[in-house]
């Protein structure tokens, strides 16, 4: 067991309220910053990583990659703008993935 | 003809009915280990979804809250209230094996237990939204945490599942079917063999039977024809 971190990376306004809680907070607005960022967050002691839906729904590739990887859980959360459903369609997607069709 | 070339030999036979048993035994077993990882992955993916929808609305409730407490705070001075957290996160992160995939599990800490320790901030310069704002993100941050953990291991699941439903597939549809028509084949092939070699040594022992008839006719009128002359001598 060891100690791990948590990561919260989005547009300012949508992450700066987890900083209260203690949580590490990478605010990044471009999606090239934001890839890098990633990339270097992932390889450092992040076990989560939570990224708003805005940023990335930019970054698919990095989004699949990340999906096979055991560290780290790249999870995505809503931003300032809501929930967009992406979420739902990576649960959904991970569904079709296994069953072979979506059947909740 | 079998869709793979084999040899039709006695020693390939007896090696692909070797290879057919371990195929069924493996098909088998991928077979109950598939379901079993989809009974997980069905419990799994439940959870996931209502976590998923429970934190995405108690989010969007906190960022709520962050909006308004940013429409009565400057952004200066909210950036300046949250900059310096009171709280700190430590994650301990361990696994746990479902069917030989390794899914984790977090425990986290939290450096200040009090509920009330939360505010990073004096109260005099902020306002009361910033609060609220606060206590929303501390209330849905447990199960964040869980969502995490739900939703990792629910891919990481699928993953295996998709894995291991092509195996199961691939021997059940392909592999096995091949390895019996090539059993078919090998067998039957013997068969023609070991028939054809029966027939040759029938014709053989026919061409023998016949010539030994055709020798003992003519030993037979060779005698009449010298007992023949002998009689009419006589």
């Amino acid at each position: 067991m060891s100690k791990y971190k948590i990561g919260v990376l989005g547009d300012r306004e949508s992450v700066l309220g987890f900083k209260a809680l203690g949580l590490e907070v990478f605010p990044v607005q471009e999606p090239g910053q934001a890839r890098a960022l990633l990339h270097r967050l992932a390889r450092e002691e992040y076990a989560i990583l939570y990224i708003t839906e805005t940023l990335a729904a930019q970054l698919p590739e990095e989004m699949a990659r990340y999906r096979k990887a055991l560290t780290p859980a790249v999870i995505l959360i809503p931003g300032k703008e809501g929930s967009r459903g992406l979420g739902m369609d990576n649960v959904r997607a991970a569904i079709e993935q296994a069953v072979g069709a979506d059947i909740l | 003809m079998p869709s793979i070339h084999v040899n039709p030999t006695r020693q390939e036979l007896t090696r692909l009915k070797t290879r057919l048993r371990t195929s069924i035994r493996g098909h088998k077993l991928l077979k109950d280990k598939r379901d079993e990882l989809m009974k997980q992955f069905m419990d799994t993916v439940r959870e996931n979804r209502a976590l998923r929808a429970k934190v995405e609305e108690g989010l969007t409730r906190a960022h709520g809250a962050f909006t308004v407490a940013s429409a009565l705070m400057s952004p200066e001075a909210m950036e300046q209230a949250l900059l310096y957290p009171k709280q700190s996160v430590e994650l301990e992160l361990s696994f746990r094996n479902v069917m030989s995939v390794n899914v984790p599990e977090y425990h986290f800490q939290t450096k200040n237990d009090d509920p009330g320790e939360v505010y990073p901030y004096g109260f005099a310069a902020t306002s009361g939204e910033l609060d609220t704002a606060v206590d929303a993100l501390a209330q849905v941050f447990e199960d964040m945490l869980r969502l995490a953990q739900m939703e990792k291991s629910a891919q990481l699941l699928s993953e295996e599942i998709q894995k291991t439903r092509r195996r199961v597939n691939a021997l059940e549809y392909v592999k096995i079917p091949q390895m019996e028509e090539a059993i078919k084949y090998i067998t039957m092939k013997l068969d023609e063999n070991e028939r054809a070699a029966t027939i040759r040594l029938m014709k053989v022992k026919d061409m023998l039977l016949e010539q030994a008839i055709r020798e003992k006719r003519a030993a037979d009128q060779r005698a009449v024809e010298t007992f023949g002359q002998d009689a009419s001598a006589l």
